[in-house]
Formats: C-alpha cells, sequence, structure tokens
C-alpha cells in the first residue's frame, strides 16, 4: 500500500491536499469551506442550503445555465452537501479537464452573483426538499433525532425551517458567503490522476488572492439524552437510537470504531444476527460511528411493523450491551480482515479518497496514512476493546421513534 | 484488459474481464430467474429464494456462511430483479478460491424449513418497508396496468399473500428448475486469475446438472389507462408514466436514452430547467427500463398536490413539442458527455464493471470493453434522437398517481 499524501498551505491559510492514484483515469477533488448551519443566525435556518443553491445559479463568467452546461460538457460527476460545520463541494471527472473543472468550482465559491430573479426559485426549491421529507420517515426520524440529542445549534438540520426560508433574503445569503466562505480553514483536496506541482501553481492561480475574516471555532458540543415520539401512520415504525462514544479525534477512536463494527459491520456483525437472521425481526438493522466536533455518538437504526416494535428496540438494545461480556477472537478477526480490505479498495475510488483526505483534515489537522491506519487497527486486541467498553459504556441515550405507537424506553435509560 | 470465457462441461459458463493491475477482484453468478419466471400464484419466490441462499448449505450453516463473507474481508450481495438475480463480492486477490468455494457452495443452499419460516418475516418487513415509502406502490402498480397479461406485470417481491402461503417444497422445486448450470453465468472482473477459477469451478460444480430453463418472451400489447391511488399519510403528490421503449437488445436504446437524458435528467435537463430549477416540482424526470424483449419509456413527477396538475400538464407539454422545440446539438453533445463520462468514472471500479459485463453477457450473448459501449452512444446522430422525440407525441401510456387524495 504505498501512497504518498502531499500538503501545502496557501498564504491566506487555505490547506491544499494531494494524493496522485496514477493507475486511475479520474480525478476527483472537495472543497470544504468552514460554513455550516451552526453559523446561521437562529432566525434564518436554512441559509446555509440557501447560500449554497444561490452561489450555483451564475458565478464569474457564467450564468445558471452556462455554469451547469460547462460542466455538462466537461462531464463532471459533482455533489454538494452542508453539514452542521461544513458547505462542502465534491468533483469527479477524467484528469484532462481538471483544470476547467477547477474554474468552474472556484467561480462558484468566490465570485456568485447572487442574481435577485433567482431567489424566490431558490426558496421554492428549499421549501419543496423540507417538505418532502415528511413523506421519508427513516430520514425524518434522524433528522429529530439529531434535534433533540445536540439542541438548538448543533442539531440543525440543512433542510432548515420554513419559517427561516420564507424570511431568508438575498442580503442574508451575501452576508453569510462574506463571513464564512472564507479561505481560513478551507481545505482543498485532489486524489486521483494529476500532476502535485502543476496543481499547487492552478491551486495559487484561483484561491491564492482570496481574503476573509478569521475564522471563529465552534464551542464544545454536548449530548442530550431524551426520548421523543412522532406520530405516523404507516405499517413500519422507525427507530433511531443514540447514545455517547468518543469522537473522531480521541486517541481511542478505533476502539470506539471496532465496537461498533462488531455490532453493525457484516452480515455475521450481531445486530444483523440477533435482530435479523435468528429473529426476523427486521429488514434493515444497522449502528454507525457519528462525531460532531468533540462529540461522539453511534448512532443506530432499526425499521419493522408497529407489533414488533418494542420487541425489536429491547433486542436492540439488548445486542449492544452483549458487549459487556466480550468479544470472540473470530469477530475481531473478521473486523480486521474487513478493514484491510476497505483500506486496499479505497485505492479504485478518487472520489471516496478525496472526501475522506478533507475530512481527516478538518477533524485532525492531518492526513493518517493507510499504513499507519492498519497498524492502529491490527493492534486492536480483545481486551482493549473491552476495556474501552467498560471505560465508555453506552450512556445518554436519545430515541426517536415514528410510527403508529410510542415504545416504552426505561432499560436504557436506568 | 483481456475478456475471457469458457464454457464447462456441465454447461456452465465462465466469463471474464482480468485487469491483472487492479487491487481486487469481483466474482459473480448470475442467475437468469426474476419475477417474470415465476407463475402468478409463486410471485415473489425469486426473491424468497434470494435470501434464502445465504441461510446454509449441507457443509455450512446459515452462521458460517455469513462468518465467511465477513472472514474474507468480503463487501458482498444479492439482489433480484424481473429478470434476474445476482450474487456477487469483491475480495483481494488472494482470497479467489476462498470466495469462490463459498459462492458456489451457496448456489446450491439446503433450504431447511425452520430458515424459511423466520426469513418469510424478513420478507414481509421488506414488503411494509417499500409500501411505506414513496411512491407507494406505484411502480408495482403501473406494471400491473401496463402490462397486464405479460410476465413482466409481476411483483419482484410478491405481495403480502403470495409471500405467506408460499411453501419451501415448491421452492426447492423452483430452485432445482432455474439454478441448473445451463441457466448460470459465473461472470468475473479485476485481478483475477481465470486458469485458476476455471479449474475450481470445474471442481466445485461438477456434480451440478442442466435443466434446459426456458424463459417465456412475449411482446406485451401497449394501452393506455389512467389510474388514482389515495394513500392519505402522503403529503406529496408522485406521478408515473410508462410508455414503450425499446428493449435491452436493440440498438434504439442508446437513442432513448440520450433523450431520456435530454429531456429529464436530474440536472441540465429541459424538464429540469422548467420544473425543478424553478422550485415548481422536487422531482421531474425521464428514464428508461429495458427488458429482454421490451422496454419501457418513463416520466416521473414529485410534487405538492397543489401544484401538481399544472406541473403535469408542463410536462405533457414539453414531452409533445418534438416538431416546435427540437433537439440542438448542444444538447446532444451534452447528453453525450454525461452519459459517457459517467460510465468511464463508474468502471473504475471491478466491482462496478462485474455489473456491466454480467448484464450483457447473459442477456445478449455480448462482451464490450468501458470504451466500445462509449461508441455506441458517440455514434447517435442528432436526426435519430430528434425522431423518437417527435415519436413522443404519439405515445400510448399507462398513468399511476398517488397522492394524499384522488388527483
Amino acid at each position: 500500500m504505498q501512497q504518498k499524501v502531499f500538503e501545502h498551505r496557501l498564504s491566506n491559510g487555505m490547506v491544499v491536499l494531494g494524493e496522485p492514484m496514477p493507475w486511475l483515469e479520474s480525478v476527483a477533488f472537495t472543497l470544504l469551506l468552514p460554513a455550516g448551519t451552526r453559523n446561521e443566525p437562529g432566525d434564518r435556518l436554512g441559509l446555509a442550503g440557501m447560500t449554497l443553491e444561490m452561489c450555483q445559479r451564475g458565478a464569474g463568467p457564467y450564468s445558471s445555465r452556462d455554469l451547469v452546461e460547462r460542466l455538462d460538457f466537461l462531464g463532471v460527476d459533482r455533489s454538494n452537501n452542508v453539514t452542521t460545520f461544513h458547505t462542502s463541494m465534491s468533483m469527479a471527472a477524467m484528469s484532462r479537464v481538471l483544470e476547467p473543472t477547477l474554474e468552474v468550482a472556484a467561480a462558484i465559491v468566490l465570485e456568485p452573483h447572487f442574481p435577485e430573479d433567482e431567489l424566490e426559485e431558490a426558496r421554492q426549491s428549499g421549501l419543496l426538499e423540507l417538505a418532502s421529507i415528511d413523506d421519508d420517515p427513516a430520514q425524518k426520524c434522524f433528522k429529530e433525532l439529531k434535534r433533540l440529542r445536540f439542541g438548538e445549534v448543533f442539531g440543525r438540520s440543512s433542510l432548515g425551517s420554513e419559517s427561516g426560508l420564507t424570511e431568508t433574503t438575498l442580503e442574508d445569503c451575501k452576508e453569510f458567503h462574506r463571513k464564512h466562505y472564507n479561505p481560513d480553514r478551507a481545505i482543498i483536496s485532489l486524489a486521483g490522476n494529476f500532476d502535485w506541482d502543476r496543481f499547487l501553481v492552478i491551486a495559487e492561480q484561483l484561491f491564492g488572492s482570496w481574503k476573509g475574516p478569521a475564522y471563529v471555532g465552534p464551542t464544545s458540543v454536548r449530548s442530550i439524552p431524551g426520548n421523543s415520539h412522532l406520530q405516523h401512520d404507516s405499517q413500519q415504525t422507525h427507530i433511531a437510537l443514540a447514545y455517547d462514544a468518543v469522537p473522531y479525534n480521541h486517541p481511542e477512536y478505533y476502539q470506539g470504531r471496532g465496537l461498533v463494527g462488531i455490532l453493525s459491520d457484516g452480515m455475521s456483525s450481531r445486530l444483523f444476527a440477533e435482530v435479523r437472521e435468528k429473529r426476523g425481526l427486521v429488514y434493515s438493522v444497522s449502528a454507525s460511528a457519528h462525531s460532531l466536533h468533540d462529540c461522539g455518538s453511534v448512532l443506530c437504526y432499526a425499521g419493522t411493523t408497529a407489533p414488533r416494535a418494542q420487541e425489536t428496540l429491547e433486542v436492540t438494545v439488548q445486542t449492544i450491551r452483549s458487549l459487556e461480556k466480550g468479544i470472540d477472537p473470530a469477530e475481531l478477526k473478521r473486523l480486521k480482515a474487513r478493514v484491510r480490505t476497505s483500506l486496499v479498495m479505497e485505492q479504485e475510488s478518487s472520489s471516496s479518497r478525496s472526501s475522506q483526505m478533507a475530512h481527516d483534515w478538518a477533524y485532525l489537522g492531518r492526513v493518517p496514512s493507510r499504513q499507519e491506519l492498519l497498524q492502529t487497527i491490527e493492534a486492536l486486541t480483545c481486551e482493549s476493546l473491552l476495556n474501552h467498553y467498560r471505560n465508555h459504556p453506552p450512556r445518554r441515550w436519545s430515541l426517536v421513534t415514528i410510527g403508529p405507537d410510542p415504545l416504552e424506553f426505561s432499560d436504557a435509560v436506568s | 484488459m483481456q475478456f475471457l470465457s469458457e464454457k464447462l462441461t456441465n454447461g456452465l459458463e465462465v466469463i471474464a474481464e482480468v485487469n491483472p493491475e487492479a487491487f481486487s477482484l469481483s466474482l459473480g453468478y448470475f442467475v437468469k430467474t426474476g419475477s417474470r419466471d415465476e407463475s402468478p400464484e409463486m410471485a415473489g419466490v425469486s426473491h424468497f429464494l434470494e435470501h434464502m441462499m445465504f441461510k446454509g448449505t449441507a457443509r455450512r450453516t446459515a452462521e458460517d456462511v455469513n462468518q465467511e463473507l465477513d472472514d474474507l474481508g468480503s463487501q458482498s450481495n444479492a439482489y433480484t430483479s424481473e429478470e434476474q438475480t445476482v450474487y456477487y463480492m469483491s475480495v483481494l486477490p488472494e482470497f479467489q478460491h476462498a470466495a469462490l468455494d463459498l459462492l458456489s457452495d451457496m448456489m446450491r443452499p439446503a433450504l431447511r424449513d425452520e430458515d424459511f419460516q423466520t426469513e418469510r418475516q424478513v420478507i414481509l418487513e421488506e414488503i411494509a418497508m417499500y409500501d411505506d415509502q414513496p411512491p407507494y406502490g406505484a411502480m408495482e402498480r403501473a406494471a400491473e396496468a401496463y402490462f397486464r397479461d405479460h410476465p413482466l406485470a409481476r411483483r419482484v417481491l410478491g405481495t403480502r399473500e403470495t409471500v405467506s402461503e408460499l411453501q419451501p417444497a415448491a421452492m426447492r422445486a423452483y430452485h432445482l428448475a432455474r439454478y441448473a448450470p445451463d441457466n448460470l453465468t459465473l461472470v468475473a472482473s479485476g485481478a483475477v486469475d481465470f486458469d485458476q477459477l476455471l479449474k475450481s469451478a470445474e471442481a466445485m460444480t461438477n456434480h451440478w446438472t442442466p435443466s434446459q430453463a426456458k424463459r417465456q418472451l412475449v411482446p406485451p400489447t401497449f394501452c393506455t389507462d389512467r389510474l388514482a391511488m389515495v394513500h392519505p399519510p402522503a403529503t406529496q403528490q408522485y406521478t408515473l408514466q410508462y410508455s414503450p421503449g425499446p428493449s435491452y437488445c436493440d440498438d434504439a436504446r442508446y437513442i432513448a436514452r440520450i433523450l431520456g437524458t435530454i429531456l429529464g435528467d436530474d440536472s441540465g435537463s429541459r424538464l429540469f430547467w422548467e420544473l425543478v430549477d424553478t422550485g415548481m416540482a422536487e422531482t421531474a424526470a425521464t428514464f428508461t427500463q429495458e427488458f429482454q424483449e421490451c422496454g419501457l419509456f418513463c416520466t416521473f413527477l414529485a410534487c405538492a398536490p397543489e401544484q401538481h396538475d399544472e406541473n403535469w400538464e408542463i410536462i405533457q407539454e414539453v414531452l409533445g413539442q418534438g416538431r416546435e422545440v427540437p433537439i440542438t446539438a448542444l444538447e446532444l453533445e451534452l447528453a453525450k458527455n454525461k452519459i459517457c463520462s459517467g460510465m468511464i468514472l463508474g468502471s473504475e471500479r471491478p466491482s462496478n464493471r462485474l455489473f456491466s459485463i454480467g448484464n450483457a453477457w447473459t442477456i445478449r450473448r455480448k462482451y464490450e470493453t468501458i470504451h466500445e459501449a462509449s461508441e455506441h452512444y458517440r455514434q447517435v446522430t442528432q436526426d435519430e434522437v430528434q425522431r423518437a422525440f417527435e415519436a413522443l407525441a404519439d405515445r400510448t401510456s399507462v398513468t399511476v398517481s398517488v397522492g394524499p387524495e384522488a388527483a
């Protein structure tokens, strides 16, 4: 697993990362901006998403239609996203069109037109997207879990609120852009078939003169335990459950991640084996590690028809607690095999690598190598995992259910 | 990149696109069986069987199967469609033999009664899950109305009734008839050792006996119909329209796919600028669905119920403007670039190539490199797309709409 990760900082503070993967025909980059939902004023929920939407409706030499046509002409696959702390823009293309693609991305971030006559359309798109989540109970369940667990600022959804979207003005978008689309803490990470020296020249040309106010970091994030039920006329009850874990930048993160793997990675994982295979209670059950700044959580999901929901919740919690009885060496061996494979296969995708690098830098201020990661995973033992569980047992539970009836949830809280 | 194929003595075909430079390899058994090969009372048996294939064999318990899949560090799964059932694994090259041994053994499942009863509950949960999700069964309803007596009218998951009544003996008979070596293809892509693959496959499958399984191919008859379904908890209105389109074996599919992209791709298409960019609809899309002997040109709308009628009228207008607003050279070029670039980007993972080469071989008995495949799109002319566009004005169609109230 030979690997070279280049790092560079432009004079304005923007971080430039690159990992050459010359065996690919493609190249992909992720632009991560320190502009998230936590930066929205309390009465403008949805502003981060609206600003990103407006940035794409005309920028630099391009009109709204030119932008889309230019990216389609270049054959660029793209996706955008707003999270609690970031706005991200990812693009993947054939390596020969890297430079023109970067030019479009830079225009979107640095020179948006904010056309007045498109604000209403952007607003309507946002309102429709917000409304459509009512027809997606599983997603709604996690949106509510985030709100309940992380509170007003850190629990915001990128979809915003009806009043926030309705009240947003063009000036709000411009101000959000001025304040939060800035080079201090911005990251561009590139992976795939490219030349690093040439890329540095381009990055300097496109982003070097970018100026903005200094970054203000977030306060600490703390989880808030609690339960909530949303009534919904459906056959299935959706269960979203969370408990505390160590965050991504914690020295023992991979101990905690390992425990989540024992619970949920693969078809022999405990949740899949117990809740689905043995008892046939669900089609879907899973757990994943989640980090919000310095607050780590494990998020779980199970969906089952209403009469079996109480049993499903209980079996899910019991299965999580079964970790306290210890880890079987065979489970750990499987976990390590899965990590090895996924690290090797990471080299097959420029997109997933560029996004991983950007997020690593945002969280850790560095990009760990595959070799380092592999050594960390190989060093896990059944004892170290069990110790980690004992030192960080599941606590501060949050539960959100959507379905015909609420569920009882006293065991886990006590 | 090298393509290799061989037929074993029992009739099993083995094909591979070998790329010695790849980091991983993918293996899959492509079974030419799906919901269209079922009798109406057994609807859902292909998909139910796919679940049961993970439940153990003569040599392995269900736990063994799942643990071995994970021991190999594999990314593995299976899916069932109208026309095929596919089981696949992606592993590191050193695990080729072990992965093939597991996958081949899984093709001869134990189908134990007690596992059957537990798994039935999982399938019923899966049906309930989809019933609760948009577009709330509109796709299945549209296929039933469009295909009527045709085998493609059947639901891949079956219904609550057929799944509840299915018996293990009937599933065993179905398995025997459909999972025969002359109805399966072993497909591999990536860092494959083909000689070793052939040798192992021969040893592992020599006890399988051919069945001469057949598929009934029937040209569908076209009809026009309009159905409204009510799903009170829904907040949005969803409308789906099926019209005739080219089959998976018809070269006209490249034209139809390009037309679908120009008119209704999720970005930069005519419907996108008309309805999505303007914030009038959450989704307004056109796309194709292709089967062995026939195909569909599909239109889909998701929006607020009060805006539905106006939006649907706009869609009909856009699709009917073949003569008034012809396809431009720029539209054609952008659509081709978008499709071809997407194909090449997607092909970098051997696991994605597995499906392209497996589908093309099992249905059309043809292998093409990614560059040969993208050349088909490059060859499509403006005239051809224009003619297909004009023909939309006279299409027959089945339209199904679902929302909180009847549309």
